[in-house]
């Protein structure tokens, strides 16, 4: 728990310093939903593709964070010291994750916000509940796939492209279920709450799943180094 | 030590056979065999399309299976390495043509390239996968540290595949929208269409069988050559010694 | 010398490291007792960096046999990487953290107290304003020091150290040596790598010279000529 937390602490003080997340992702991010809405040009058709929009965005996001947080751990080998100090790789896998879910988490917050804005989108009542609920399970299997596959290519030549050729199929059932039930959060007409809901329950069998495959991966992945 | 194929007399016969029958499924298919009665003859397409899905599907299963045998030997044989990249390679192939053959019946009988069926979504979820484990296994690196590397993904694959297709499967039942499909692409099989049919499965399994085997023998030379490129070089370097190269 | 098979920090028998088909180790053999100061020496691309990321586990073993610290690298070369400090041209830095962070991170991992911390930062001569200086903005000798503090509060069994002479100036070379001897009394082991014949005549009891990926030869100014 004390490796887990102390991994956290550190890449979120780095990114408090050098503020990569907000000067750099945040604006991508809000980028991007700009240019959905100009490529769109309905505003009919971006109500009704806010969601998918919102997550689509934060996939593209996650790779940057993702990038970022292994090259603070690659550029002087800092890696390789770190995990010398501890017997349990699976920790370190945890404590990156960890920090990847408080800096998307808080991402996804402004992309909502954005959405919200932008695109008109609405929430109230009992839908908030769902929201912030799919907003932690979405962002807890971005988190764990994110740092799963970048220590799968922590390590190798031209990661830059590999990580979302990689990634991103992997992410598609985590876009599918956070799209839907966001849809559902913010009202749509074709899916109903309660089936905002059912996706939830896919969010969170993902999130268990790679959370799972991430910690027993990560020891093999991070000895084959060179 | 020259090697000028890599074929043996098992290899001869394997691919011997998988002509032979393929012939025949081509003849059967195109001139003997009956049209669809709904379909007419884009149902000719079938006899090419389900082998190829087969063999798509029994090629990942086998990069899957291969890869955990490869992890729970830690790589000491590159065997099982070998014959998960090998067989990665031919299904990518295959998992194309059953992609093409796939569209190409759906725009005959539906009027559209593409469905956003989940059987079609997952199957270009798995291309795509694998064509990112390909690029994997292109990274030039010591041959343990590529079958440690890719056995990781082809087994998150594993993970990957049945949540993709889960996902999908929910997603389209949810969907309110009226289905466009009328016809699920369901024939009915006479004998003959049947036999055809059996006979593409087993002439394309003997294609792949074939292939994973000469690939695989490939991948093995490329490492040897490597091995036998070191013997030199180790005696090249011992002799800078010889050379005064010390400061 | 006798020496007991626990006693042995390292032993490479004809061992060879293939670096994308290239014999950077072309068949090295060498022992090294635990708490031996042992200098390498050799021009550049003779293999030293090389041998001693072998010792790390940071690269495989192609052919050969090495054994670290007891453990087998043909078998399990990650086991040996919790033992062994390496320190090569890079440091394990995080740039954006300060220097005291850096080791007060390490001590984080392995559980040693901010007490060791100030202790190691004081035997390296790191003052308290470098102390606060972001590790991004450090001079190269200091970074050096603040990756060596870690290794003392890692208590790292074995210390491996890649031209850490190299960009120091007289002084604290000789500081540098006598942390190192300090380190080998406390009952590390240090290997470092260097091209400079003075220094590790002068420094260090055994000199170990590499040519060609090879051993050439291996001079203890104690015992003579051992091999």
């Amino acid at each position: 728990m004390n490796t887990i937390v102390a991994v956290a602490k550190k890449d979120l003080r780095i990114e408090w310093r050098t503020r990569t997340l907000l000067a750099r992702v945040v604006p991508f991010a809000l980028l991007v939903l700009v240019l959905f809405a100009v490529a769109l040009d309905s505003e009919a058709l971006l109500l009704r593709a806010a969601a998918g929009l919102v997550w689509m965005a934060m996939l593209f996001s996650t790779m940057l964070v993702v990038q970022r947080a292994f090259d603070i751990e690659t550029s002087d080998a800092a890696m390789d010291s770190l995990l010398a100090c501890t017997a349990q790789p699976s920790r370190v896998f945890y404590g990156k994750a960890l920090s990847l879910f408080v800096q998307l988490f808080a991402l996804a917050a402004v992309l909502v916000t954005a959405a919200v804005v932008l695109y008109g989108a609405s929430v109230n009542g009992n839908r908030v509940v769902l929201l912030v609920t799919v907003v932690v399970t979405a962002t807890g299997g971005l988190a764990t796939v994110g740092t799963l596959y970048g220590a799968v290519v922590a390590n190798m030549t031209g990661r830059d492209s590999l990580l979302p050729l990689l990634a991103l199929p992997v992410l598609a059932p985590l876009l599918i279920a956070a799209s839907r039930a966001t849809e559902a959060a913010f009202g749509s007409q074709t899916i109903d709450l309660a089936n905002g809901w059912a996706w939830v329950g896919v969010l969170v069998v993902y999130a268990i799943v790679f959370g799972s495959a991430g910690a027993a991966a990560f020891s093999p992945l991070t000895e084959s180094d060179s | 030590m020259t090697v000028s194929s890599t074929g043996t007399p098992t290899t001869r016969v394997i691919g011997g056979l998988a002509l032979l029958i393929t012939g025949w499924v081509v003849v059967s298919a195109f001139f003997i065999t009956p049209a669809d009665s709904v379909q007419g003859d884009s149902v000719r397409i079938m006899y090419a399309h389900v082998p190829t899905a087969w063999i798509a599907y029994l090629a990942f299963v086998t990069t899957a299976i291969a890869s955990g045998f490869s992890v729970a030997r830690r790589h000491r044989t590159l065997g099982f390495d070998r014959v998960a990249g090998a067989s990665a390679e031919v299904g990518v192939l295959f998992m194309a043509m059953t992609l093409i053959t796939g569209s190409l019946w759906g725009r005959l009988t539906w009027g559209t390239f593409w469905q956003w069926d989940p059987r079609l979504t997952t199957t270009l979820f798995l291309f795509v996968t694998y064509v990112g484990y390909l690029a994997v296994r292109r990274i030039d690196t010591d041959p343990r540290q590529r079958a440690s590397r890719s056995s990781v993904i082809a087994l998150l694959a594993v993970l990957e595949i049945p949540l993709v297709h889960f996902s999908v499967v929910l997603w389209r039942s949810l969907h309110q929208e009226a289905s466009v499909l009328n016809t699920d692409g369901d024939v009915r099989l006479d004998g003959l269409m049947l036999f055809t049919l059996f006979s593409g499965v087993v002439a394309f399994t003997l294609i792949f069988v074939w292939l994973v085997i000469h690939r695989q023998r490939l991948t093995t030379l490329s490492d040897l050559e490597r091995v036998v490129g070191l013997d030199a070089a180790i005696t090249a370097r011992r002799a800078e010694n010889s050379a005064g190269v010390t400061a | 010398m006798t020496s007991v098979a626990g006693d042995t920090a390292i032993r490479l028998a004809d061992a060879v490291v293939a670096l994308g088909g290239f014999p950077a180790l072309a068949g090295a053999s060498m022992s090294v007792e635990r708490g031996e100061l042992v200098a390498l020496r050799g021009a550049n691309g003779t293999g030293k960096s090389t041998l001693l990321r072998l010792c790390a586990g940071l690269v495989p073993l192609a052919r050969g046999g090495a054994t670290v610290l007891g453990v087998d690298l043909a078998d399990d070369r990650v086991a040996v990487r919790q033992l062994v400090g390496l320190l090569g041209h890079r440091n394990g830095l995080y740039a954006e953290l300060t220097c005291r962070e850096n080791v007060a991170f390490t001590a984080q991992l392995v559980g040693a107290s901010p007490n060791d911390v100030d202790d190691a930062l004081q035997r390296l001569g790191i003052d308290a304003r470098v102390a606060v200086t972001r590790a991004g903005a450090l001079s190269a000798g200091q970074r050096r020091r603040t990756a060596l503090a870690s290794l003392i509060v890692r208590r790292a069994q074995l210390w491996l150290l890649d031209e850490p002479h190299a960009g120091l100036d007289t002084a604290a070379r000789n500081e540098l040596d006598v942390i190192l001897r300090d380190a080998t009394r406390s009952g590390a082991t240090v290997l470092y790598t260097t091209h400079e014949v003075d220094r590790a005549g002068l420094a260090t009891p055994r000199t170990v010279t590499l040519s060609g990926g090879c051993v050439t030869s291996d001079v203890s100014s104690k015992f003579g000529v051992a091999q």
